[in-house]
């Protein structure tokens, strides 16, 4: 870029095609249609280049971000998921679901003035782009050391590990103990948002650079560490946080009370909403509550409007409080979900065979903040409310299965149920086992799992090659 | 994928699997169970482990078929193979020596008994098996449990086969042996362990049963298994299958495992005429 060129700084980022939301709301398909090669060129050549860029150093796992927007600025495509996929073995992934709005693109120079670069919008763009190429690039695969390592769960922790561990050489088999790989991308992440054909592809590809995938394989039941253990030389953990959390009020057995992830699951996983085709039902309700306000009580609202019913958010705090990424809220909102802030659920009300029919709650009202920063929410006396209804969905959390912690003797386990691992190694309290991703850290996110994934592999490659 | 090895209907209705999981033969222990599924487009579904071999790495189900999964599975011949078997799952039964076990069965229960009494046998108990159906022509392993058994005793409701009537007549059964019971255990059909556990609550011994609500993933992922016991909340898949009988809500248990009646049986059961018939009536319920 010439010195005269940079002076004209264009702030105006470039929006992303979407379905609109009264066609979305009634389809599954993906909500956004991605950029055109027109858009993505013009938006990355917005890109200034910065000597010091401020965009690499809050993004988990470094990519080099002005290095790929250049290549994408000049048209050279192939150049540029070269420099992505150096640091981002899932980009099509993490271009979709990662929370940039938080990451690099709050850290952009642009971001004072509102014109923050869309950085994840073209990654996305170019790994799309390189899906539609007949053959992905096989990267050069280096001697086999002989060594083998076992990954326990198929969610991104895991496939990272599976990807950067093959690339230096060593066997690796990956353990699943559902019948598909991808973890919570595949069971939880609804179709509308992440396409399972995208997943899917990222698996065909570790499976072209010969990682053993052994679905249908619960580690702890089926086999446990220490017997795997016998055979392999490393064990990598990234089971996830999958240990649904209820309310733990009055009603909750009822039918038509669900986790989220018994929600998420039917659609995702067992593709309930092509019933019966796929033979898992789902049921058809009229008015659904969905209780939480993450990105997983989102999708779970989302996927009511999808399947025709009316759907409400039930969150204790304010708008401002949702933890969930403001880009799906906005979704959501203009698709029709109603939402009802300071409201607490009290209890759920049956009918005579045994349905949920109605919700009680009760009104908060915001006070001092709490541990979390966040200001706490009180309840308002006497401001009961009843809302009738025929399902509830509850997306108040998770924590990780407790399931290896009581296979797996001398593994430290911390209060909330987590592995105990290095924050920098994901090594363990036990010798040859590495953990991270949403089992070490408690739900968090794609990127951070995956780099959790990054550093164990490194580490475990740092081992293996000291045998 | 996982082959079928042999594949029989036992008696009307109820059928045997015998399919090639060496994972799960190695493991396997009486009173737990997998999941399968039985085309790329399946249900998850549970069934118990009626057998199992680690030599030749092969298990068997024993199940009734009775909706689209286990309709198919009905359907295997040897030879085919089946995308999902996955396990073994559920804690095991609880093996000690007692003194004498009377285990109760029916229906697919049967099948499942069979290696919980085995073990019982071989840790020195006394096994008294009482086996409940609608008529003689209902039971099938009879031999098989015979062997492990110190007494054999049948229920039918026709009278066809021991004594007349269903579990209700426990009680007098229980009173007439010449021995006190020190533990029983049931397995079958919800009704019959809930009997069973109705039955046995005043006698004050001590009743097993193993529990068999709707199940997705069967590893405590998604909580639709879950089961009141005690006035607390279990995740049947991981807490149990097997939990104290006197302390299960199966009332609960019996509405929730009724959740997709409408959509699994009915379309199964009867004409499509009538399920029109049924949702505008629903429709003008409103
Ligand atoms: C509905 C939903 C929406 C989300 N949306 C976003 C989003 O928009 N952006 C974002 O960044 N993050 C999002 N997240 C969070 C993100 O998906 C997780 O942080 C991430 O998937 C964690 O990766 P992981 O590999 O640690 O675990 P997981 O993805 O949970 O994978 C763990 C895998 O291990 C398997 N497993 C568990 N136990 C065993 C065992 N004993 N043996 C064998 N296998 C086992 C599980 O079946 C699973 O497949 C969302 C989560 C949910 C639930
Ligand atoms: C731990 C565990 C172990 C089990 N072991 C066995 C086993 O060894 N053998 C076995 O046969 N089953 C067993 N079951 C039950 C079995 O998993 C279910 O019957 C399963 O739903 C059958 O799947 P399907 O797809 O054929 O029927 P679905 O299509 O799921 O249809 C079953 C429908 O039948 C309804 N229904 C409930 N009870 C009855 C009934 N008594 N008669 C007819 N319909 C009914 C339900 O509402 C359900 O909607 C077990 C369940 C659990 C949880
Ligand atoms: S901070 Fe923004 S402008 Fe600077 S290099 Fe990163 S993306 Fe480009
Ligand atoms: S079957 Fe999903 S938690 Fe038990």
């Amino acid at each position: 870029m010439s010195e005269g060129e940079k002076k004209q700084l264009d702030l105006k980022r470039r929006e992303m095609p979407k379905q609109p939301p009264e066609v979305r709301r009634y389809n599954f398909s993906e909500v956004a249609l991605g950029y055109t090669p027109e858009l993505a060129i013009e938006e990355a050549k917005r890109c200034i280049q910065c000597k010091k860029p401020s965009c690499i150093a809050n993004c988990p796992v470094e990519i080099n971000i002005p290095g790929f927007l250049k290549k994408v600025a000049e048209g050279d495509f192939v150049g540029g998921i070269r420099v992505l996929k150096d640091k981002n073995c899932l980009p099509a992934v993490c271009g979709r679901v990662c929370p940039q709005e938080e990451q690099c693109e709050k850290t952009c120079v642009f971001h004072k003035k509102g014109g923050q670069i869309a950085i994840g919008r073209i990654e996305r763009f170019l790994a799309d782009w390189e899906a539609q190429q007949s053959e992905s690039e096989m990267p050069d695969m280096p001697p086999r050391s002989g060594r083998k390592v076992a990954i326990v769960g198929g969610g991104p922790a895991g496939l990272t590990v599976a990807g950067d561990l093959i690339k230096f050489g060593h066997e690796v088999t990956v353990f699943e103990a559902l019948h598909k790989m991808g973890g919570v991308l595949v069971y939880g992440i609804p179709e509308f948002r992440l396409p399972k054909a995208i997943v899917n592809r990222e698996v065909e590809y570790l499976r072209k650079l010969g990682v053993e995938l052994v679905t249908d394989f619960v580690v702890g039941k089926t086999r446990t560490i220490d017997s795997i253990l016998e055979e392999y030389d490393a064990v990598f953990v990234g089971s996830g946080a999958g240990l649904p959390w209820f309310m733990e009020i009055p009603g909750e057995n009822l039918n038509g009370v669900y986790s989220a992830n018994e929600y998420l699951t039917r659609l995702n996983l067992m593709k309930g909403f092509l019933f019966p085709k796929y033979h898992t039902p789902v049921k058809s309700h009229r008015k659904v509550a969905v209780v939480g306000g993450g990105n997983v009580a989102m999708d779970c609202a989302r996927s009511a409007l999808r399947l025709g019913a009316e759907s409400r958010i039930i969150y204790r705090r304010s708008r401002e409080e949702l933890p969930a990424r403001l880009e799906e809220v906005e979704n959501a909102e203009e698709e029709g979900v109603i939402f009802d802030f300071l409201t607490l659920p009290l209890r759920y009300i049956g009918d005579e065979n045994g349905w949920v029919k109605a919700i009680e709650c009760q009104k908060m009202e915001l006070g001092e903040p709490d541990a979390s920063g966040r200001r706490k929410p009180i309840p308002i006396e006497g401001s009961e409310v009843i809302y009738p209804l025929d399902a509830v969905v509850c997306a108040i959390g998770n924590s990780p299965n407790p399931l290896i912690g009581a296979t797996t003797p001398g593994l430290k386990i911390g209060k909330k149920g987590n592995i105990e691992a290095d924050e920098k190694t994901g090594a363990t309290s036990r010798e040859k086992i590495w953990a991270g991703g949403d089992v070490v850290t408690g739900a968090a996110t794609v990127i951070l799992a995956m780099g959790a994934g990054r550093f164990a592999a490194r580490s475990i490659h740092e081992y293996l090659s000291s045998l | 994928m996982f082959r079928v090895i042999a594949s029989k209907m036992i008696v009307p209705n109820m059928h045997l699997l015998t399919l090639a999981a060496p994972a799960v033969a190695r493991e396997a222990k009486p009173g737990q169970f997998v999941i399968l599924r039985a085309e790329e487009e399946g249900e998850r579904v549970p069934l118990s482990l009626s057998d199992w071999d680690a030599q030749s790495g092969t298990i068997t189900v024993v199940f009734m078929s009775i909706g689209s999964t286990t309709g198919r599975l009905a359907l295997l011949a040897p030879g085919a193979s089946i995308p999902t078997v996955v396990g073994p799952l559920g804690n095991a039964t609880e093996i000690e020596n007692y003194g004498t076990v009377v285990c109760v069965c029916g229906c697919y229960g049967i099948g499942s008994i069979f290696p919980i009494a085995r073990a019982l046998k071989r840790k020195g108990n006394r096994i008294i098996t009482i086996m409940e159906a609608r008529s003689s022509y209902l039971f099938y392993w009879d031999e098989r449990l015979e062997a492990i058994s110190d007494k054999m005793i049948h229920i039918t409701r026709d009278g066809s086969k021991g004594h007349r009537g269903h579990a209700g007549r426990l009680p007098e059964i229980l009173r007439g042996l010449e021995e006190p019971v020190d533990r029983i255990i049931a397995n079958g059909c919800t009704f019959l362990m809930k009997r069973t556990s109705d039955e046995t609550r005043p006698l004050g011994i001590k009743t097993m049963v193993s529990l068999n609500p709707i199940m997705i993933d069967g590893t405590g992922m998604c909580g639709v298994c879950r089961v009141t016991v005690g006035s607390v909340t279990r995740f049947a898949c991981v807490h149990g299958p097997d939990f104290d009988a006197h302390q299960v809500d199966w009332e609960e248990l019996l509405q929730r495992r009724k959740t997709y009646m409408q959509e699994e049986v009915v379309p199964l059961r009867t004409s499509r005429c009538e399920e029109r018939h049924l949702r505008s009536q629903e429709k003008s319920h409103e």
